[in-house]
């Protein structure tokens, strides 16, 4: 009688164990099958292994034709103009001298030296940044893009240490005042946290290229490194490019055609 | 023990209070910064770490130098130091304190901190520093406290806490490297690109982190009659010399690097410090002063005639102190940063608001540590009128 309930008991007890462990296994297998976004893709986003940009500064030579593309970018992802050293810029226009300093070559062709570059955050396949950011605020994408969570960003600013192409802004102070007229598709951000360029992954999402490369008018090219078909491909094939600081490794995802 | 800390002249009290409101001076400073947001520092999209960062490093260096009093008292029972032990290690616990809070005050978000411990990020040097730092309060405040308790009760410390002891020796070296880490490991960053940055960081902290805590040793003297003892002084006198002939020497080999092999990046930094770029030119006079200083240090500290000489001891150690945290404190993230990645020049200088804060975590930190040595004297004081009874 004893030993039939102990018996009893045992099954009763292993049984139990059983059904937890089982359904902890089913938690877990619907977890992983959860992982990932949790927005479904939508059919007509625009997808690639390695997302990469060729800017062709023989058409963008100077600051004005490459304006156009800064007030494209700032104005649809309501990046503020604030008129000190406390600036935040995700694109903007620069000499050859300083977009490329160690590259610095004596007695340049003037047209090259009195060239505009666009510079903006290279979206590195080694990034900096995302080595150093203690949070994973900014991270990396299976698609190349180096993205910003600006919820999670504390405001350190090792990131803006970690770069070496200055991509980076951090915004001192709230920068809605700054922010002329305001994009309701776009969220603004709040003072302390970092930002910069993301390729437009939002806009990829939704089937539409960079804000950049449509007010380009075909001078910047965007698309997947790895596909040898594709339109950045083809000009880096049939053109003389360079990229910014090659030589610390970071492998920058934009190039230049000169 | 803490009871130690409320019994006090009216000197202790009056400097107790004087300490409180300045932090609260201060403080009120830190509220309107965290209303308005970093912007109202003097750092820029160019120079993103400033006055506070380059604090956080100094002060790491001042916590991690308590291990040049522990490291011969425990490893070579150097018991000379016997006195001033429990000092290093209570200077670390008030050294620490201020890099975290120099930290607190640098973040955008702060109140956001805590995802750092949130999302662990192994990758990222700063998580590690994080670790570091807290472990290194921990040790401290166990080990010191521990010991002075065993010393307050006539026995010997329980033979776990040597392993305590022991760990704090390493990890006081691990605190000053990774902070050495968050810089140079950065590329695109000439002046913090350098291998021996770690071996710079230590050399100049093992020099001026006991410069200071003997110049608090000897304030303890006048105002508390604690006497380290002639024997302890000479001592740690002559670790700070060699501390101090190491850490520039090591600063001459990265200018020798930079020059000979004339590369621009390596010679933009030191080159903008100590003569000016692109007629920039802030940094020059400070660079000078630290220069001349770090000689003079030296000067009047390797001769054993002038550094055993009490009344000129305390002027060395002071300029000494001045010398490394010019170089440390500001020519290091200064020189680092104002050669923007563009091979522009972007100045920076701290706000008035920038360095009231600074000094406010400053106060934190001298109350604390006050407090701290206000009990190690106090059951000293105890010991010895139990012995003279």
């Amino acid at each position: 009688m004893n030993k039939s309930r102990r018996n009893f008991l045992k099954l009763a007890g292993g049984a139990a164990a059983g059904l937890c462990f089982g359904s902890a296994g089913v938690a877990l297998a619907s977890e992983g099958a959860h992982r990932g976004p949790y927005v479904e893709e939508s059919p007509k986003a625009f997808t690639a292994k390695r997302w990469a940009m060729v800017v062709d500064t023989r058409k963008l030579k100077t600051a004005e034709d490459i304006q156009p593309l800064v007030d494209a970018c700032h104005s649809v992802h309501n990046v503020p103009d604030i008129p000190t050293k406390q600036d935040i810029k995700w694109i903007w226009s620069d000499t050859y001298e300083h977009g490329f300093p160690t590259t610095e070559n004596n007695h340049l062709s003037e047209d090259v030296e009195h060239r505009a570059f666009a510079l903006l955050c290279n979206h590195c396949e080694n990034p900096p940044c995302v080595r150093v950011c203690p949070t994973q605020a900014t991270f990396q994408r299976p698609d190349g893009i180096v993205m910003m969570d600006f919820h999670r960003c504390i405001g350190c600013r090792y990131c803006m240490a970690g770069c070496p192409f200055g991509a980076r802004s951090f915004n001192f102070q709230d920068p809605r005042p700054f922010i002329k007229k305001e994009n309701p598709e776009f969220p603004t951000r709040m003072r302390g946290v970092v930002e910069k360029c993301t390729f437009c992954s939002e806009r990829l999402d939704n089937g539409q290229m960079p804000a950049c490369v449509e007010a380009s008018k075909g001078a910047v090219l965007f698309g997947d490194l790895t596909d040898k078909d594709s339109e950045v491909r083809k000009a880096l094939r049939e053109n003389f490019t360079i990229r910014r600081k090659p030589s610390l490794g970071t492998e920058p995802g934009v190039y230049y055609i000169i | 023990m803490l009871e130690k800390a409320l019994q006090g002249n009216s000197r202790y009290w009056g400097w107790l209070g004087f300490l409180v409101l300045v932090i609260a001076v201060c403080g009120g400073f830190w509220t309107f910064q965290l209303q308005k947001g970093l912007t109202i520092t003097g750092m820029s999209r160019d120079v993103s770490w400033g006055f506070y960062i380059a604090q956080l490093t100094y002060l790491v260096g001042v916590a991690a130098s308590g291990v040049m009093v522990v490291l011969p008292y425990y490893f070579h029972h150097y018991q000379k130091f016997k006195k001033m032990v429990i000092l290093g290690e209570f200077m670390a616990i008030g050294a620490v304190l201020m890099c975290m809070l120099f930290v607190v005050v640098d973040l955008g978000q702060p109140q956001r901190m805590i995802n750092i411990i949130l999302h662990p990020t192994p990758n990222s040097i700063l998580f590690w520093d994080m670790l570091v730092l807290n472990g290194y309060l921990f040790l401290n405040l166990l080990v010191g406290w521990v010991t002075l308790q065993s010393e307050r009760m006539h026995v010997h410390p329980p033979k776990w806490i040597y392993f305590f002891v022991y760990l704090s020796i390493i990890w006081a070296f691990s605190i000053h490297t990774v902070t050495a880490f968050l810089y140079q490991g950065l590329p695109g960053r000439h002046y913090f690109l350098t291998a021996i940055m770690a071996a710079r960081f230590l050399s100049s902290a093992f020099c001026a982190g006991p410069a200071i805590l003997l110049l608090i040793a000897f304030a303890l003297k006048r105002v508390a009659g604690f006497d380290p003892g002639r024997e302890a002084i000479r001592s740690l006198a002559k670790i700070i010399t060699y501390a101090m002939c190491v850490n520039v020497f090591f600063f001459l080999l990265e200018v020798f690097t930079a020059f000979y092999s004339n590369i621009p990046g390596h010679m933009a930094p030191l080159k903008y410090l100590f003569v000016g770029m692109q007629g920039k030119t802030n940094m020059v006079p400070w660079m000078w002063t630290f220069a001349v200083l770090a000689i003079l240090s030296i000067i009047l500290l390797v001769p054993p005639k002038l550094r055993d000489n009490p009344k000129l001891l305390p002027w060395s150690l002071a300029i000494l102190i001045l010398a490394t945290w010019i170089d440390k404190g500001l020519g290091l993230l200064i020189g680092g940063f104002s050669v923007t990645p563009f091979e522009t020049i972007t100045e920076y200088v701290p706000t008035f608001p920038e360095l009231m804060i600074s000094l406010g975590v400053y106060a934190t930190g001298a109350l604390v540590i006050t407090i701290l040595f206000k009990v190690a004297v106090g059951i000293r004081r105890e010991n010895l009128d139990l012995k003279a009874e």
